[in-house]
């Protein structure tokens, strides 16, 4: 992993407008769920929670907007978004204010997609597209087409809340994933298994379970013939598509089926497999709920999803209604989540290129998962990248910190509640434990001991620049 | 393999709860994909003064940083002559067939490799089989071979071989082929024989703990660039800025029953001591005059390896992933790149150790979690099952383990047989360069044929 410094001399940072809050049905709907409903109270704090569980956190006045709702408006204004997304705000630029090429610059993909994190007025259609990413988890480090990469994300993004089965298909015939995991290689003449197993193995089924054998990843790659591609100097690859005289025609014997399976019936014997609904569900539930769903919970999850004809929204509706959501344990903020709820909480726009060196030092380069596993949600934290989202907190607040005047100005009465209240408040109220107030307290008492004369205004002022930075490097704000 | 057909999450949740209740959070993985050994351990950041190392210690949550300081100097005071085993994962699974090539012997190879064989008259004589050879970008190693300081394993592997990658190095890992398998060969290793208070005995040189090394008891640890570990506040400054950095790890410090909170707590209070405790180590490594490293990170930890040797830390187990194997495309474009590092790299830790007198005391173990199909792709190879594997070292016995099997009979799925067992393989390490009983270790121990890896 490269580490990089990049510091620049701080000036002011210009207020981004806040993006309007979730629109869905009215409230008043109700959704149905086949497995419990969080019944408890629904409030700021739980649709804090559920913003950014869904979503990238809140922007300012959001939690309110979504609580007022109550819990199943809240839930469908961000699984049933009405219409096109619309981008709320500056557009992105690199250091000197020019516009980001996303296609052709390097690193300027994964400002893109913050920028739609930050942005957006359906946050949850970015955060399944960042679910799908991992999913599928697809690296430009060997596609090394920042368009295709782009075009890929497009298609997670239009598949959000949609059929899995669709996007299971619509993914095997995408550029990236077929020179991510070898399909154009993949030829009648010399079958390569890559994507066969991988669909198999990390994309549908899961390995070990017995769901599949050698033979059936054998059998489905000879389904899967047929992509090809052109490659120029002018235009890299480019001309995508399915050759019939390079596919297969024979018989191939899949899953104990034998037939002449083309690539598409392929694919969807995946989806249709017994084991495929068990893996789906785990998985689905695993990124929104940080415990395991019962056994109960589980298979009801599974009948709807099969019910449904393998759409993704029913089921996750049910799970981000579900107690263990709202009611249940903490969960660590994936990065680049922490990062945009930062951008939103502070109203900050995407505004240089150093975003890609802070996110990768806090543990994640967008369009460069680690491998076709994805991002590893189990170990996110560690002395690297604890450090990581610590200056992912400092650059955010370049720029926003007070200077000059209002340092050394600074109101010489304000105690150490005062202070932690004040912090708290400019942070925009995020959730804190009652332990963390309490050191924060103890630490704003702290700060001041021993100081005079000047110090204690001056001190007064750094110390609230302290108790802000303190409040979003927290652990509680590294979780919801 | 067994089938969990019958209960598909019992294996899940068992472990998730196992996690949960080692405080540690819930690790997230597929249906299915064996949980990496280790998963759920503690982890807390550690410097040691006495040594300069910013650590990362796993396991042993009961013990603090003072007994972890008593540990090292009392094992350090008799390290000087301590064996070490270096475990090196070539991750991906690295095509044998290019690293020791076939010769014409084999018509079978230039067969099934219309575009990846190596051309005829290439390479470098392998002198235990004239019917292979090293592949020009391995000369480093060939000049180690050459010395009779490697034994090579041309086809190891295990019967029935597993082909996911995620699967099969857990079973490498693990030392047996067992899914449910928790706890890494060499960290049972260390559970055995180790100590319950120096958490060097087990270092992986990188990001992350290699599942290897993950031990059930005793503490192992992490170092990765221990000189830089600077943190920017801006607006704060002075003694506000001193006690601002403190209060940070403070905020890790009160214990809480939310997985979620306490994962996020207990890896801020390791940043916070791991900051405080890092100001020595700002100097890095010198290396011998004459020895000269590639570029790269694995040559960089090695080299740092071979100066922590010297500066009398005392280790046990070492280990180091170098990744890129996955060759299923292009592999004419990375693979021999992706060799002559690693082969380079090797030599010149050889080297460095013998500038230092300290060859005899190290044992390198290479692997990778299978070989690649004879049978290639069209520009790449798929999955395949044996493999080749190295020991290393001035006290290496230099002697084949295993033939080549040849490539005029595969196995059921077309992929290289195997003759010789992973299992075995470590058996002997255990025995005859760690001196211990490989019973307690390896699962069925016993039923594995050792071959002769130590001079």
């Amino acid at each position: 992993m490269k580490k990089k410094k990049h510091r620049r001399p701080a000036r002011p940072a210009p207020v981004q407008p806040a993006p309007p809050p979730p629109q869905g049905p009215p409230s008043g709907v109700k959704l149905d769920s086949p497995i419990a409903i969080y019944s408890g109270g629904f409030g700021v704090r739980e649709a804090e929670r559920l913003l950014w569980r869904a979503g990238f956190g809140p922007s300012p006045g959001h939690a309110q907007v979504l609580a007022s709702m109550g819990l199943h408006a809240a839930v469908a204004a961000l699984t049933r978004p009405s219409g096109a997304p619309t981008l709320t705000g500056a557009d992105p630029t690199d250091e000197d204010g020019n516009p980001i090429a996303p296609a052709d610059f390097w690193g300027h993909d994964h400002l893109w997609f913050l920028d739609r994190m930050v942005r957006t007025d359906q946050p949850l259609v970015e955060r399944m597209t960042l679910v799908w990413h991992d999913w599928f988890a697809t690296s430009n480090d060997s596609v090394g087409q920042q368009q295709l990469m782009l075009d890929q994300n497009e298609l997670f993004r239009r598949h959000a809340l949609g059929s899995f089965d669709q996007l299971v298909h619509d993914v095997t015939q995408d550029p990236a994933m077929i020179v991510w995991l070898n399909l154009d290689q993949n030829s009648r003449w010399s079958p390569n298994e890559n994507y066969a197993r991988e669909l198999m193995e990390l994309f549908t089924l899961g390995a070990d379970r017995g769901a599949y054998t050698e033979q059936d990843v054998r059998q489905l790659a000879r389904a899967l013939t047929g992509f090809e591609f052109d490659w120029s100097d002018e235009l890299g690859m480019h001309n995508f598509r399915y050759v019939e005289a390079s596919h297969d025609p024979d018989d191939k014997t899949v899953f104990g089926q034998t037939g002449a399976w083309t690539w598409e019936q392929g694919v969807a014997m995946c989806v249709r497999h017994p084991m495929h609904p068990s893996f789906f569900v785990q998985k689905l539930w695993s990124y929104f709920i940080p415990t395991p769903p019962t056994q109960a919970d589980r298979q009801a999850l599974e009948a709807l999803y099969v019910s449904s004809g393998y759409q993704v929204r029913p089921v996750l509706e049910a799970i981000l209604l579900h107690p263990d959501l709202h009611a249940g344990s903490r969960m660590v903020k994936p990065p680049v989540v922490l990062l945009a709820g930062l951008l939103r909480a502070l109203q900050r726009s995407v505004d240089g290129e150093y975003w890609i060196w802070y996110s990768e030092n806090a543990g994640q380069r967008l369009f460069y998962p680690p491998d076709v596993s994805g991002w590893d949600d189990s170990r996110w934290l560690d002395t690297s990248t604890v450090r990581g989202r610590f200056e992912l907190v400092s650059r955010a607040l370049s720029g926003r910190v007070l200077d000059g005047d209002a340092v050394d100005g600074y109101d010489t009465t304000e105690t150490p509640e005062q202070a932690v209240a004040a912090a708290r408040a400019w942070a925009g109220d995020p959730a804190l434990t009652s332990e963390t107030v309490a050191l924060l307290t103890s630490f704003a008492a702290d700060a001041l001991a021993g100081a005079g004369g000047w110090q204690l205004s001056t001190y007064r002022g750094l110390r609230q620049n302290a108790l802000r930075h303190l409040i979003l490097a927290s652990p509680d704000y590294q979780t919801s | 393999m067994p089938s969990c057909g019958c209960n598909d999450y019992s294996r899940t949740q068992l472990l998730r709860r196992a996690a949960a209740e080692a405080g540690r959070g819930l690790p997230a993985i597929e249906p299915g994909m064996p949980m990496p050994a280790g998963t759920g351990l503690t982890r807390r950041s550690f410097v040691s003064r006495a040594t300069g190392l910013a650590l990362s210690v796993y396991g042993a949550a009961s013990l603090g940083p003072k007994a972890f300081e008593e540990g090292i100097a009392a094992a350090a005071a008799q390290a000087s002559s301590e064996r070490v085993l270096v475990s090196i994962f070539l991750s991906g699974g690295a095509d044998s067939l290019t690293m020791l090539a076939p010769t014409s012997a084999h018509p079978q190879y230039a067969a099934a490799r219309p575009t990846l064989a190596l051309p005829g008259g290439q390479g470098i004589p392998f002198a235990e089989d004239s019917s292979l050879r090293w592949h020009p970008s391995l000369a480093g190693l060939a000049e180690l071979y050459g010395e009779g300081k490697v034994s090579v394993m041309p086809a190891i592997g295990y019967d029935d071989a597993n082909q996911s990658h995620f699967t099969s190095r857990h079973y490498w890992e693990v030392g047996e082929v067992n899914p449910f398998g928790r706890w890494g060969w060499l960290g049972r290793y260390l559970d055995e024989h180790g100590v319950a208070d120096n958490p060097l005995q087990g270092l992986a040189l990188g990001w992350d703990l290699q599942p290897v090394l993950a031990a059930r008891d005793v503490p192992v640890a992490t170092v990765a660039e221990p000189d830089n570990y600077g943190f920017w506040t801006p607006g704060v400054w002075g003694t506000v800025q001193d006690k601002m950095l403190d209060a940070f790890g403070d905020l890790g410090d009160p214990p809480t029953s939310d997985v979620g909170l306490s994962q996020a707590r207990s890896a801020v209070a390791a940043t916070g001591r791991l900051r405080d405790q890092l100001a020595p180590f700002q100097g890095g490594y010198t290396t011998p005059a004459g020895v000269t490293y590639p570029a790269g990170d694995f040559a960089t930890r090695l080299s740092a390896l071979a100066a922590m040797l010297d500066g009398g830390l005392p280790l046990k187990v070492v280990a180091i992933e170098s990744g890129g194997y996955d060759t299923h495309s292009n592999q004419a474009g990375s693979l021999p790149a992706d060799l002559l590092e690693i082969g380079d790299s090797l030599r010149a830790f050889q080297r460095d150790l013998e500038a230092r007198l300290l060859q005899d005391r190290v044992l390198v173990h290479v692997w990778s979690e299978f070989g690649r199909r004879p049978e290639e792709n069209g520009s790449g190879t798929d999955h395949g099952a044996a493999g080749a594997g190295f020991v290393i070292g001035s006290q290496a016995r230099g002697e084949m383990v295993g033939e080549f099997p040849g490539l005029a009979t595969l196995d059921e799925d077309d992929n290289l047989r195997n003759s010789s067992d992973f299992r075995g393989v470590y058996c002997a390490l255990l025995e005859q360069w760690l001196g211990v009983d490989a019973g307690p270790i390896i699962p069925n121990a016993s039923s594995f044929a050792r071959p002769a890896l130590v001079a």
